[in-house]
């Protein structure tokens, strides 16, 4: 329970981290590799909730007998 | 304890999504997407058992096993139609979330139709000259 708790603080982690280093990037003028690295970043994230989701739905079809 | 486990993952989920939602509103979206989740999965494993006594007693009553199998798959159908539902709302897209629910609600008549022919079969056969 803890460790599935552990995958919401790494997702905020790796939002707020991707925040900064794109404030970074925009002070430094670079606003292409900022717009890159959030778009990284999400990705990064979409796949993590990717893997959760289909967990979850292996399991409900596991749970209420869907064969077909 | 369970639900102060589950409580507790909700309160520091909301703290979380509210931090990140000044920097990243999209995965703040993300952090809500994964609390639904790791919430669903927790419950999943009660509702489990719930479902495998459900099953035994209607086992033990002589139910026809396609009836309960039907009711079973129409609950899921119903959990995954709500989860859904609701994430799309939170996201702002209330017009999807109303199609998720017509969906939902159409695939379970779809799924409910040899329960709803039994029925109707039943009737009819109740009627004089039928």
């Amino acid at each position: 329970m803890l460790s599935e708790a552990m995958i919401l603080f790494q997702i905020a982690g790796i939002g707020m981290i991707v925040a900064i280093i794109h404030t970074v990037l925009k002070q430094m003028g670079k606003e292409e590799i900022a717009q890159f690295t959030t778009l990284m970043g999400f990705i990064l994230v979409l796949l993590i909730v990717l893997g959760k989701l289909s967990e979850l739905f292996q399991q409900i079809k596991s749970v209420f007998l869907f064969q077909g | 304890m369970d639900i102060i486990i589950i409580v507790s993952i909700g309160i520091v989920a909301s703290l979380l999504a509210l931090i990140v939602k000044e920097q990243n509103s999209s995965i703040a979206f993300f952090v809500v997407v994964v609390t639904g989740i790791i919430i669903f999965l927790f419950i999943l494993q009660k509702i489990a058992g719930i479902l495998l006594l459900i099953e035994q007693l209607g086992e033990r009553a002589n139910v026809e096993g396609l009836y309960i199998k039907t009711i079973l798959k129409i609950i899921g159908i119903a959990y995954i139609t709500e989860f859904g539902a609701h994430l799309t709302r939170d996201a702002g897209l209330s017009a999807i979330a109303a199609k998720i629910e017509l969906a939902g609600k159409i695939i379970i008549i779809t799924v409910a139709i040899p329960i709803l022919t039994a029925v109707i079969e039943t009737i009819i056969s109740f009627m004089p000259g039928g």
